[in-house]
């Protein structure tokens, strides 16, 4: 089985990929903006729903239900899809998805594909499949064309050109669709991408989607957006082909009630998307009358198999946890090094890889938990991230990795006081080549990564204990302590220099 | 000694134990000075158990979870009969009461699941212990500086202190508190995050230096040290003369310790 996230398997580490990112101060400018304004306004829409919470309790509550009954969930959508005159394709990993859809091109004789709203397709590395079988893919949600035409990677999972401001799309645009005196006015920009993408809606004659939900009970699939180009995607071309992971499954079509209000409020604030496109196989003289489902697994049967970290697999790619992460402000997506950034990213293509790559993104996060706070279905982010570091060094770290190697002593000095107060002794003598007027500037080792934009204030002359120790024996000479005595004491121990 | 001072509306007085911390014993006495002072000025005796070391959440937190389990053995084992235990650390509460219950139910210790559950209703953080336990928000405190309050990752989102520590700083005579602009959000610190991503971790702390110096404070307090640490490492480099101070330091002081202690 070749399990694949795009291009992972040569992305760096997280810390290495985000140097060049921090230091391009118009793409920190660029998502720092565009993450602000998108909280802002789901702050005030989530704020207008009284059951917010309740909400958020449902869908986590649906989806958790759902992936304890996945499998016959997706054979009750396959038989209600094929019923309704589509046809499910099961594709095990990356390659199988890929070889299934050039099939169903190659089939239906087609050159082009128009495509919209599949994050999966480039978690698969579908379009470089197909240009490889000699079919041209074209992207038509907007970000997506800017992504394409700049040879850029995506860098949010709701707004992949989310790093890029309206000059650079302008300089893409003039570029490559050929307009020199493009200016960089917002309806001027649309007006050229929409003239770019309206040739290719009439013109392509099959069409490759994603999928936000797909209904088990009805063998619905559900998108939403809003520019209306995904409308167009799916309803002009004659083939309609839609790859979606195994976890995008509801039992139910009522369920769509929960999520329709979840997912437009978190992802791009507002009380709903532009674009609710919602169909079911296909229907004689309306719309594609082929229609294909492909469903994905590509690493997803592993994470279920994990009782722990399974509630990754709830996620309906809203992006809000992105737009809150203080570590995503600062790089941007790419930093990530596959389709899936931000914290749920840091989660998700890992677990994808079965650990064996991407080892760096679990620890790419401070465990601030604004992302599980802001999380629609509840994926509490921070427990599966420990978790997966928990993983990463059991299953990858050596025992003679210097890391383990401290943190191993580290548990040895702290399972004995003994041990423990030598320690703090030892720290007070072993620090001084180091201390200069009572701070420490420039410490050896990892530590180093500490003192080169940190000082660390020297160990005191007194630890707490030792103070404490200190006390006890003043006090007894003392007899029992008043209040106002214990606070002139500590008046006059307390030195915050010392 | 316990008496009565009309705080506690009644002769309640309490013993307290203090788990400090590893590294507010190690790096920072003063925090804990002043938990102690504060604490028994306000009429309740402070216990410090000397066994005490760590409560594992470094451990936990990087992946090595099978040392921190040792660490919570003692930790349950040390403060199983107090009272009442207060840490003035909202992360290690939150490691203790987030992650300790699974942890012993990994272990497969029924007896350590039960003493677990028991303790966790008697853990506080410090302004929990004052505000919930004791009932108050005035504790007869004199700071007479110009303040800014962070709320720290973990007492937002996993304790939940919403704006205790804030109630508490507003009660304090001649405090000038001025309001930290992005207020909960993270420092960069995130425990060894700061060394294993060292340069993304300064980009979050230059945000977050640039927000405390746009308050004009003297001082950025917390209820975690170790936030302070990491903010206050920054500002000392960058010579911001802006200093720091956990909430107890600013809690412990009365004005009759003017011109007796640092505090003045």
């Amino acid at each position: 089985m070749t399990i694949r996230v795009g291009e992972t398997e040569h992305a760096q580490s997280f810390q290495k990929a985000a140097l060049p990112l921090l230091e391009d101060a118009q793409l920190r400018k660029n998502v720092r903006h565009a993450t602000d304004v998108i909280q802002r306004k789901r702050g005030i829409v989530v704020g207008e729903t009284p059951d917010w919470q309740e909400l958020r309790t449902a869908g986590s509550a649906i989806k958790a239900h759902t992936l304890r009954y996945l499998d016959q969930y997706l054979l009750q959508f396959e038989q209600a899809c094929t019923a309704a005159g589509g046809q499910v394709h099961w594709a095990s990993d990356a390659d199988d998805a890929n070889r299934i859809i050039v099939g169903l091109v190659q089939q239906y004789s087609g050159s082009e594909v128009i495509k919209i709203k599949t994050m999966t397709s480039e978690e698969i590395g579908l379009n470089e499949a197909l240009e490889q079988a000699g079919i041209r893919a074209h992207e038509t949600d907007l970000a997506e064309v800017i992504v394409q035409l700049g040879g850029d990677k995506s860098s949010h999972i709701v707004a992949p050109a989310v790093h890029k401001n309206r000059s650079q799309v302008r300089q893409i645009f003039r570029e490559r669709m050929n307009l020199p005196d493009l200016s960089d006015d917002p309806e001027e920009l649309t007006a050229a991408a929409r003239h770019y993408l309206r040739e290719k809606f009439l013109r392509v004659k099959i069409g490759i989607s994603g999928a936000n939900f797909l209904v088990a009970e009805t063998g619905s699939v559900s998108i939403v957006e809003s520019e209306g180009n995904g409308r167009m995607c799916l309803t002009l071309p004659d083939v309609l082909i839609s790859i979606a992971g195994i976890e995008k499954i509801i039992p139910r079509f009522e369920d769509l009630e929960v999520f329709l209000q979840l997912l437009p409020r978190s992802a791009t604030g507002e009380c709903m998307n532009p674009y609710n496109s919602l169909w079911t196989g296909v229907r004689a003289g309306d719309g594609p009358q082929h229609f294909h489902v492909v469903l994905l697994d590509n690493g997803r049967t592993g994470i279920l198999a994990d009782a722990e970290s399974r509630q990754t697999l709830q996620c309906i790619r809203c992006g809000a946890c992105l737009n809150t992460c203080p570590v995503y402000r600062q790089t941007g997506g790419h930093a990530y090094g596959s389709s899936y950034s931000g914290p749920i990213g840091a989660i998700v293509t890992p677990q994808l890889l079965q650990m064996r790559q991407a080892q760096s993104l679990p620890f790419a996060s401070t465990l601030c938990g604004a992302c599980y706070e802001v999380c629609p279905v509840k994926i509490n982010i921070p427990e599966v991230l420990i978790h997966l570091r928990g993983r990463v060094v059991r299953e990858q770290k050596s025992a003679l990795d210097p890391e383990a190697l401290a943190m191993k002593t580290a548990a040895a000095i702290f399972t004995s006081r003994r041990r423990f107060e030598a320690a703090q002794r030892l720290g007070r003598v072993a620090q001084w080549p180091m201390v200069s007027h009572g701070w420490m500037r420039n410490l050896p080792g990892m530590l180093g990564n500490w003192t080169r934009v940190r000082d660390l204030r020297a160990l005191p002359k007194q630890t707490f204990r030792a103070w404490w120790k200190a006390r006890a024996k003043t006090d007894l000479t003392r007899g029992p302590s008043t209040p106002l005595r214990a606070a002139r004491n500590l008046a006059q121990d307390y030195d915050p220099n010392a | 000694m316990c008496w009565d001072d009309g705080y506690t509306g009644g002769p309640s007085c309490l013993r307290v134990s203090l788990f400090i911390t590893c590294y507010n014993d190690t790096l920072f006495p003063a925090t804990g000075q002043a938990v102690v002072h504060l604490i028994e000025r306000l009429g309740h005796t402070v216990d410090f158990p000397l066994e005490q070391t760590c409560c594992g959440q470094m451990h936990y937190n990087t992946g090595y979870q099978q040392e921190a389990t040792p660490l919570m053995r003692r930790f349950v084992e040390i403060f199983r009969d107090a009272e009442a235990v207060c840490i003035p650390s909202s992360s290690c509460v939150a490691m203790i009461r987030d992650h300790y219950p699974k942890m012993a139910a990994e272990a497969g210790d029924p007896g350590l699941e039960r003493a677990v559950d028991e303790l966790l209703p008697r853990v506080y953080e410090l302004t929990e212990l004052l505000v919930h336990r004791f009932g108050l928000e005035d504790v007869g405190a004199y700071f007479p500086h110009r303040v800014t309050y962070h709320a720290s990752c973990h007492s937002q989102r996993s304790l939940h202190l919403g704006n205790l520590p804030l109630r508490l700083l507003r009660k304090v005579r001649g405090i000038d508190l001025v309001e930290l602009p992005n207020i909960d959000r993270c420092c960069g610190f995130g425990g060894t995050f700061a060394i294993k991503m060292g340069d993304i971790s300064a980009a979050m702390l230059a945000d977050k230096m640039k927000d405390v110096e746009n308050t004009g404070a003297e001082v950025v307090t917390a209820v975690d040290t170790s936030c302070l640490m990491h903010i206050f490492g920054g500002l000392h480099r960058a010579r911001a003369g802006v200093r720091m101070a956990h909430i107890a330091e600013i809690l412990a002081p009365t004005e009759s310790d003017v011109g007796e202690g640092a505090w003045a």
